[in-house]
Order: structure tokens, then C-alpha cells, then sequence
């Protein structure tokens, strides 16, 4: 019995019942189609939130204010006053892993140009602040050292502030705006960015001196971030590691208390969120093979049934010479045949389905071929395993009692 | 004269619980290349029994089974499916063909079992096996396109598409009217003078005439064997009153 004649034999079998085949292999469709798009998705949206990391600077490093408690009551970071510009300074001579640092001081002022307004928030920080974020200068110039010592009343703002006060399209170079009180010269204007993960709009900010926003808006001396970059990706863990025992020496915290800032670096947050996905990514594949197994035993309940009802068709191709293994292999063929066709359909819907959402969402879409070929693999595997059984009990008739089965 | 099918002191009992039923107790007989045998007997004689272990479909408790030379009392259950395919064409009361198949397909699947066979070879032997029965003009019709003794035919021509030495017919008439019956018959007859042997179980007599030898069975014994005076289908066909409708 040759291989053609016996798939050739499956498939008329399946051929004289187009409609139960098709609702058959709507199982293993509908289960491989979902792990196809749960994992292409998943991986899509990893890459997404990847790239968007990325595009920050992976190797960013920020120290935040951590929360504090004083006798016992905590007080949260915003009154935390330890971060101070020295330690900036002490980060940058020490540390040989840090190639860049920059004070950041927040403040929110309403801005003024003209009849128009919008609530900005500023940004006090150093000449090198730009480049560890990764922002870029669309016309004029970042702010100098220069502005650093004077206190300069200089300003960078980003394009969603230039949309929304320079409203007739007028240059914003040069021209003076009002934050607050303090009236403030234009000198550079940022690369729009868009928003990020969180949904922050990275262009809606103003870049001024550290010092400047110190002494002239908050007149404090303390500063509320340092954002630093490490000389490389791979370095970032060993950065923290530095300012964490710089921070500790400057800070004068003993052994046995807690730090009174918190490092992170970009790479961890990276890290963390694509576990985060990655997790999903799985969570959702376990749930789609569920549906998977379901089709599978979809199959295995309507080969069954097939077995019963062909009982005399069965009979009558053992009577005309079909060996034992002929009918095992018939009905092994048609299980695996079906969950394979069903398979491909499901891949072809995974993939469009897949490739539908992430382009609505505007993810950039993956192809995981591995994965189509594993699912490949598992529809074939499936047809046989859930296959097995039903055509064993085919195989086991006796000729005589089948053919006389009514 | 070449023997066909020769059986000696043929046993087969049954074990059902406690009980053992023997549904053969030692039959032997021959039956010769282009003999056109009936089995005959009521139901319990046994006929059901020695049709299956002459269709090598089970085999004998006792005794020797040869069929064209060689002994199956003793073969493996695929070496029986083997001599099925080559050596026997079997014909059923209720047609057993495949729903929603075309005749052709139904005739070649005999072939589909031979791995000798070509595709293009099978399909010429269908198409001539279905010439031979008279249905050349209903090779692509399906069984619930043809009448029951249109379908009968196209069983016979699945029975004969493999050239076996001998054909296996039980019941074959069964379903069908007389006149369908002597048709049948009549086709038989013609295979029969082609040389085909044939051994045709029924219980009816008056389909038993048409044949050239009866074995007549009771209780697992043979009661009967002689030749009989053969008459033709053909005749009887003319002799029927001609249909009202």
C-alpha cells in the first residue's frame, strides 16, 4: 500500500464530508490562529516598548529622592532635601563608569508670550542634560556652561510649547517669554520626540539652567533628580553601583540605614517591562494552546464518531484487501490531515489577525517564523496524537461483524 | 479441471460463554475453476459461517482451506487481506458501496489495495469492469444517482475489477425485485460463461435454479451437493409477465 494511494484515500474520505471536515478543523483554526497572533503580538509589543526605551537612551541613569521617615513619620520624598549639586559633581570625579551627569530641578510656570499661555514645566539642568536624553536641537543652541555660572535667563523649549504659544507661526529664537515672573530668551528650540511609554508628551518641556531655576524660581538649594549616563549599556549596573557608594559617603548614611535616593537605570526598566510583556506574551499562548488542545479534541470526538458511522465502510475495505495498518494509516491520515489544513488556515488568520491589530495600534509587526513552524509541527502532532485513538478502534474491527453493522 | 477451492473435514466452533457452538462440524468439498456454485440453507445452518471462512474474512477452528493452491487455514491476518485482494471479489445484499462516490471510485478501490496497480492501470480496469456489468455510461454517478440493482452492478464490477479466481456473492439478490434478481442473475451467468467461478449464497431456491450446483447446509453439515439442471436468467427474464406500470 503505497503512501499516494493511502492520502489519496484519507482525502476522498474527507472530501465526501466537506462540511463536517470544515467544522472539524475550525478547532485547530481557531487554536493555532490564536497562538500565532498572541505570540505575534506579544513579541510586537515588546519591540514597541523596546525601541521606545531605547529612544530614550538605554543608558540613562536617574537618582530620585527616595521617601524618608523622620521619627516615624514618613515624609515622603518631595521634602527630601538631600540631593545636592556637589553630588553631581562628586558622581562625575569619581566615578570612571559615568560619562555624563546633569542636576535636574523641576518647577511648573505658567508661560507667557503675548495674548497666549500654557503650563509648562521647566526643567533646570545642565549643558550636558540634552545629550544623556537623548534630545536633539532643531535650530538655535543648548544652553552653555556659561549660562550655568550666570544664571542666565535663557531658555530650550520643546515643540509642543512652541505650538501653543508661538501660535502664528512666528520664529521663537530670540524672542523673550515670560515663565512666571521672570522673563526668559529663547535660544533653541528641540526635535520633537512624542510621547513616551507612559504617554508623556516629551515635548511639552523647557530646558533651563539649573541655577537659574534654582536661585531665580524656587530659590532653593537642593536639587530633585540627577539624571547621568553610563559610558555604556553594559555599564549601567556598574554605575549604580558607583553612585550608590558616592551618594552613601556624601550622604553620611551609616551601614545599617537605608539609601535616601533610589537609582535606576533605563536598561533595568527595560528589562523589567519586557519581562512584564514577555510574561503576557506567555500567559496568552497558554491560553490559546488551551484552545488548541480543545480543537485537537474536537478531532479526536469526530473521528470517533466517524469511525462508528463508516463501521461498514470500514468492513467493506478490509474485505477488499485493506490490511489492519491500511485502516490505521486511513484514519491517522485524515486526523493529521485535518488539523494540518486547519493549521495552515489558522496560521494565515493568526497572521492577519496579528498584522491587523498592530497595525491599529500602530505596533511594528513581527513574524515569528520559529513559532509557525513549531505550530506547524504541533498541528501535525496534534492530528496524529488525538487521531491515534479513533483509528486504533478502526484498525481493531473484525471485518465480519463490520460489514454486518447496521 | 483446475481445483478452486478445495475444503477437508472444515471445523469451526464458536465459544460463546460457557458454551461452544459448533457452526461447522467437518465439511469438505471442492469446487472446480468455472463452477457456478449456491450455498444453500435456513439461517443456524452454518452458510453464514463458511461464507466468511471462504471469504478468508475468518478462519477454520479445524481442518484445511485451500484456495487456487494455497492453504489459509494457517495464514496471518494480513496475508488473508492479501488474498482477498488478489483472489477474491466479494458481492453483498445491501451493495456496500461508498456515499457521495462516484462508481468509478467505487470499483477501483480494490486496486487502491494493490500496490502493482498503477493509477492509470486501475482506472482502465474500472472503466472495463464497468463495461462488463453494462454501467459504461454511469462511471461518474454516485450511488444515490443509480437504482438498487444499477448499484448491485456496480458492485459485482468492484468484485470482478481485480480478476479473482473465484467470486463471493451473499445474498446478492436480497434487496432486489425478481426482475432486478434475474438481471443480476443473468449478469452472473454471463461472468459465469466467461469462465469465472462463482459461489452464490442464498437461502431463496428459485435464484438457486440458475446456478450449476447446490451445497445445501443444516445444522453444520452438507445435507446436499449435487449438480443441477441449470436454467437461464435470460429465458426466465423473457417468461416474466410483462410490467403493468
Amino acid at each position: 500500500m503505497n503512501f499516494i494511494n493511502q492520502i489519496k484515500i484519507a482525502w476522498q474520505a474527507l472530501l465526501r464530508n466537506k462540511t463536517r471536515a470544515l467544522l472539524t478543523m475550525l478547532g485547530i483554526i481557531i487554536g493555532i490562529g490564536s497562538v500565532i497572533a498572541m505570540v505575534s503580538l506579544g513579541q510586537s509589543s515588546t519591540k514597541g516598548i523596546s525601541s521606545e526605551i531605547s529612544s530614550m537612551g538605554t543608558n540613562t541613569v536617574m537618582v530620585m529622592r527616595a521617601s524618608q521617615t523622620q521619627g516615624g513619620v514618613n515624609i515622603g520624598a518631595g521634602n527630601v532635601q538631600t540631593l545636592k549639586v556637589s553630588d553631581v559633581e562628586a558622581i562625575l570625579a569619581e566615578s570612571s563608569n559615568i560619562s555624563m551627569a546633569s542636576p535636574v530641578v523641576n518647577a511648573s510656570q505658567q508661560i507667557v508670550y503675548g495674548a497666549n499661555n500654557w503650563p509648562g514645566s521647566v526643567s533646570g539642568v545642565n549643558e550636558d542634560y540634552l545629550e544623556i536624553n537623548k534630545y536633539e536641537i532643531a535650530s538655535g543652541s543648548n544652553i552653555t556652561a556659561d549660562d550655568m555660572r550666570n544664571s542666565a535667563k535663557v531658555c530650550v523649549i520643546g515643540q509642543t510649547v512652541v505650538d501653543n504659544i508661538f501660535t502664528k507661526g512666528e520664529n521663537p529664537l530670540g524672542k523673550v517669554i515670560r515663565l512666571g515672573r521672570i522673563p526668559v530668551k529663547v535660544v533653541g528650540v528641540l526635535k520633537s520626540k512624542g510621547t513616551n511609554m507612559m504617554g508623556m508628551d516629551q515635548d511639552d518641556i523647557v530646558i533651563m539652567p539649573y541655577t537659574t531655576v534654582q536661585k531665580r524660581m524656587l530659590a532653593i538649594n537642593y536639587i530633585h533628580m540627577i539624571s547621568a549616563s553610563a559610558m555604556s549599556e553594559d555599564l549601567s549596573e556598574l554605575a549604580i553601583a558607583d553612585i550608590e557608594s558616592i551618594l552613601r559617603r556624601t550622604h553620611k548614611i551609616d551601614v545599617e540605614d537605608e539609601d535616601d535616593f533610589d537609582v535606576f537605570a533605563q536598561q533595568q526598566m527595560l528589562d523589567m517591562l519586557s519581562s512584564v510583556t514577555d510574561m503576557l506574551t506567555i500567559l496568552l499562548a497558554a491560553i490559546a494552546a488551551i484552545s488548541l488542545l480543545v480543537g485537537g479534541i474536537g478531532i479526536m470526538n469526530i473521528m470517533y464518531v466517524t469511525v462508528t458511522e463508516r463501521t461498514r465502510e470500514i468492513g467493506l475495505r478490509m474485505a477488499v484487501g485493506a490490511k489492519n495498518k491500511d485502516i490505521l494509516k486511513q484514519f491517522l491520515y485524515e486526523s493529521t490531515i485535518l488539523s494540518l489544513v486547519g493549521g495552515v488556515v489558522g496560521m494565515i488568520f493568526g497572521v492577519g489577525l496579528s498584522y491587523a491589530v498592530s497595525s491599529l495600534l500602530g505596533w511594528s509587526f513581527v513574524l515569528n517564523i520559529p513559532t509557525m513552524a513549531v505550530s506547524f509541527i504541533v498541528c501535525a502532532a496534534i492530528g496524529m496524537f488525538f487521531g491515534w485513538y479513533p483509528a486504533r478502534k478502526a484498525s481493531n474491527l473484525d471485518p465480519i461483524n463490520a460489514l454486518r453493522y447496521e | 479441471m483446475e481445483t478452486i477451492i478445495k475444503i477437508d473435514k472444515l471445523h469451526r466452533e464458536f465459544n460463546m460463554g460457557s458454551e461452544t457452538v459448533r457452526a461447522l462440524k467437518g465439511i469438505s468439498f471442492e469446487i472446480q475453476k468455472g463452477e457456478f456454485v449456491s450455498i444453500m440453507g435456513t439461517s443456524g445452518s452454518g452458510k453464514s459461517t463458511l461464507l466468511n471462512i471462504l471469504g478468508c474474512l475468518d478462519r477454520p477452528t479445524a481442518g484445511d482451506y485451500y484456495i487456487d493452491g494455497t492453504s489459509v487455514s494457517k495464514l496471518s491476518k494480513d496475508e488473508l487481506s492479501t488474498i482477498r485482494n488478489r483472489k477474491i471479489g466479494f458481492v453483498f445484499q445491501s451493495y456496500n458501496l461508498l456515499p457521495r462516490t462516484s462508481a468509478l471510485e467505487n470499483v477501483e478501490l480494490p486496486l487502491l489495495y494493490n500496490n502493482t496497480v498503477s493509477s492509470t492501470e486501475r482506472r482502465e480496469r474500472a472503466v472495463h469492469a464497468l463495461e462488463q456489468v453494462g454501467l459504461s455510461d454511469r462511471i461518474d454517478h454516485t450511488p444515490n444517482q443509480l437504482s438498487g440493482g444499477q448499484q448491485q452492478r456496480v458492485a459485482i464490477a468492484r468484485a470482478i475489477v481485480n480478476d479473482p479466481v473465484m467470486l463471493l456473492a451473499d445474498e446478492a439478490t436480497g434487496n432486489l425485485d425478481t426482475r432486478t434478481s434475474y438481471e443480476i442473475m443473468n449478469l452472473f451467468q454471463e461472468l459465469n460463461s466467461h469462465g469465472k467461478t462463482i459461489v452464490f449464497v442464498t437461502h431463496e431456491s428459485d435464484i438457486a435454479v440458475f446456478t450449476n450446483r447446490t451445497i445445501m447446509l443444516r445444522d453444520g453439515n452438507i445435507v446436499k451437493d449435487e449438480g443441477i439442471k441449470t436454467l437461464s436468467a435470460r429465458t426466465a427474464l423473457d417468461n416474466l409477465p410483462v410490467s403493468e406500470d
